[in-house]
């Protein structure tokens, strides 16, 4: 679209412009521009020559359980191996509903982009949103956008917010593990952190691999058809790394968790970009894995369930929920000793040497 | 994984630990003086399955623990300093000063930033020459040559607005200075691996044979750790005390000569204050005759010196083996990662962190599955 000939000699600034401006989070011409143009069918979704865009969306909900989330993504870089915010901010907000046993309905996204942002990178992440909405069958339904002025805000965060329908034998919760409850692991750990680490400019490493970032909700669905509500408990082990999920729900269920490290499924170039920078492979951040603590009787078919599913085929048992030391996470070494696993304080920051 | 699963298998973790059983007769006490073994130790858990009369004693080795206070505080000022940017390694960013910490001196608006290498910081100063880019300089003989090898760069490319903030320290001076202390009760040595790969370690041969103790170089993966201890159990129960070399794949007894030749152009040798120990001679490193222009502590004018730590950490026993993190009083209460009162409960590396992170308190001496600490 260009800009009216009326308005060729103002020093507004139009829509060719190669960055985001103030003016396109002014909710004038330019907001509209940027919407129609670049975000809605980077979404795969009309424009305003579609359907009139309202101020919510309507949805026809069955008569369920509704379960919502919501995430905010930050990501350094943008880019990376793997995916890409856009992406990851689908995939994050599905798992997330997932994690409850719901099938995802509807995203609702927010767009928060500084002042100069590349607008190329902009329709990119937008495209990347839309195929991942759509590959994971959710739709985007409702969003906005803001422009703030550079140094506000660092390039792009996006705000999805998820909309589900609970799986009618789905009844996962943090705080309904029992001791004996098998402890399931879709797929290998640390591949986004390390990813994210490598990638960025200061850190001088490469590697081969890529973020494991993708929805997981069909791989619950398998699970929950195999298990029923045998499956207790699921967490995706995003910020914080299998550790502070596995915390988190030995809290809530006030049981204790043991972890056969020997049995964890760690990618060699993650082992060593851990060993080389003193991290902790089990708190690096995942987004493409899922645990979960299943009956003792039902743990097998749900193992072969996650298996049969092309996002998982590595599912493994990793460990179990104990009676013993309640609230706590225990690893056992590969050389056969104990350690209590910790949640971080703050950020895991490399060591020195 | 090729090269390290072999470091970490099981069977032979057992046959070592039998061999160590069946070799000690009596019981032994081995300082191990890097964070770094320490970490593995206890993330391992490989300490817990010693032969009970062989006792590990975790040594001053972890270069953020030995910062002084004074250094600390010195290094939050030029942060906050407006047309600095202050780098560092990340695990300097927690370690409180006297009264906050480079984290919050980020948070505050200083400009902190985390590199991985100093040469990452030399490559900022150049693509920013309005700013003065200051580089924390700490660690042991490991990272000396990057450092090193950093202030070479700076001069290469002509930088006068890049500058290091020196505290490196040494470790044969401080073994000695342990070994001097009459309360040591350190029978062996597992000298670090890393140390002697750059420094190799002829300079290890004289403490060795002055003060009768076996001294035997080590690697950092779990069998590393436990040849190392039978080596230098098997010299304690034979009566010798030499050094060995366990970690002979990455340690050759002159060290490399190319990494020692820059520590040597770069820096000289001072005496040097360990935070919680106090003053050894000969045990620093600063910048050499030459090289005072990258000196960060010649640049910016000095804020009156900090005093040591008033508070009840006991580091300074902590860090020379007097004593272990559960004797501490605060230990586990009023000093945790989150809220640490000395620096050996702040890098992954301090005795006090990995002690804690491991979940071990004075009443569970294998308190992993020890419910009433939970």
């Amino acid at each position: 679209m260009t800009a009216s000939p009326l308005f060729t000699a103002c020093p507004a600034p139009t829509a060719e412009t190669e960055h985001v401006l103030l003016g396109h989070g002014s909710g004038g011409r330019l907001s509209a521009e940027l919407l129609s143009e670049v975000i809605l069918p980077g979404f795969g979704l009309a424009g305003s020559a579609g359907r009139p865009l309202e101020d919510a969306a309507v949805l026809p909900l069955p008569t369920a359980e509704i379960v919502m989330s919501t995430d905010s993504f930050v990501v350094d870089p943008l880019f990376f191996p793997g995916g890409d915010i856009g992406s990851l901010a689908v995939h994050g907000t599905v798992n997330d509903l997932a994690m409850m046993g719901a099938v995802p309905v509807a995203l609702a996204v927010a767009f928060i982009v500084e002042e100069g942002f590349g607008m190329r990178e902009l329709g990119r992440i937008s495209q990347s949103l839309g195929r991942a909405a759509h590959a994971a069958g959710v739709k985007v339904v409702t969003g906005d956008t803001k422009v703030v002025g550079r140094g506000a805000a660092d390039r792009l965060f996006i705000t999805t917010t998820g909309l589900g329908v609970r799986m009618p034998l789905a009844r996962p919760s943090a705080g309904r593990v029992r001791p004996g409850d098998v402890l399931l692991l879709s797929g290998p750990i640390g591949l986004h952190g390390v990813t994210i680490l490598s990638t960025r400019d200061s850190l001088g490493f490469e590697t081969e691999i890529g973020s494991d970032s993708q929805p997981l909700h069909r791989v619950v669905a398998a699970a929950v058809a195999a298990g029923g509500d045998g499956v207790r408990a699921l967490r995706d082990p995003t910020r914080g790394g299998v550790a502070s999920a596995l915390n988190e729900l030995a809290a809530a269920s006030g049981v204790g968790v043991l972890v056969e490290e020997t049995a964890l499924p760690v990618p060699e170039p993650v082992s060593a970009a851990c060993d080389l920078l003193g991290l902790d492979v089990l708190h690096v951040a995942n987004e493409g894995c899922l645990l979960a603590f299943v009956a003792p009787d039902k743990a097998d078919a749900v193992l072969a369930a996650m298996r049969s599913r092309p996002e998982s085929p590595g599912a493994v048992r990793i460990g179990q929920a104990v009676a013993e030391h309640p609230r706590r996470v225990v690893v056992r070494t590969g050389i056969g000793a104990e350690r209590v696993l910790d949640m971080l304080v703050g950020e895991q920051l490399p060591r020195i040497c | 994984m090729k090269y390290l699963d072999e470091y970490r298998d099981p069977a032979l973790a057992r046959r070592l630990l039998a061999e160590l059983g069946a070799v000690a007769t009596r019981p032994w006490r081995l300082m191990e003086v890097c964070g770094g073994q320490t970490h593995t130790l206890v993330r391992q858990g490989i300490d817990e399955l010693l032969p009970a009369g062989i006792r590990m004693i975790h040594g001053p080795g972890c270069p953020v623990c030995v910062t002084p206070v004074a250094v600390i505080d010195r290094a939050l000022e030029l942060a906050a300093t407006p047309d600095v940017v202050f780098t560092s390694f990340g695990d300097m960013l927690r370690v409180p000063g006297t009264s906050t910490s480079l984290l919050q001196v980020k948070a505050a608006g200083g400009d902190v930033r985390v590199v991985y290498s100093p040469a990452d910081a030399v490559r900022i100063a150049a693509a920013e020459p309005r700013r003065r880019v200051v580089f924390l300089a700490v660690g042991f003989e490991t990272t000396a040559p990057a450092n090193a090898a950093a202030v070479l760069l700076a001069e290469s490319l002509g930088l006068t607005n890049f500058s290091m903030l020196v505290s490196h320290v040494l470790v044969p001076p401080a073994i000695t200075a342990i070994l001097e202390d009459p309360e040591c009760l350190v029978d062996g040595f597992l000298a670090a691996g890393h140390v002697c790969s750059v420094m190799g370690y002829t300079e290890y041969e004289p403490i060795a044979a002055r003060y009768r103790v076996p001294l035997v170089v080590t690697g950092f993966e779990p069998l590393d750790l436990l040849e190392g201890i039978l080596m230098a159990v098997h010299q304690l129960e034979s009566g010798r005390h030499e050094v060995e070399n366990q970690y002979a794949r990455a340690v050759h007894r002159d060290g490399n000569q190319v990494a020692q030749e820059a520590i040597r152009r770069v820096f000289r040798v001072a005496d040097k204050e360990w935070r919680g120990i106090g003053s050894i001679p000969d045990s620093g490193l600063v910048l050499a005759d030459g090289y005072e222009r990258f000196d960060a502590a010649l640049w910016f004018p000095s804020g009156p010196r900090s005093p040591e730590s008033a508070s009840e950490c006991i580091a300074g026993q902590i860090l020379t083996g007097v004593k272990t993190p559960t004797d501490c009083p605060a230990y586990g209460t009023r000093c945790t990662p989150r809220h640490p009162l000395g620096a050996p409960m702040v890098s992954s590396e301090g005795t006090c962190a990995a002690f804690f992170s491991a979940g071990r308190t004075a009443a569970a001496p294998s308190p992993a599955l020890n419910a009433a600490t939970s």
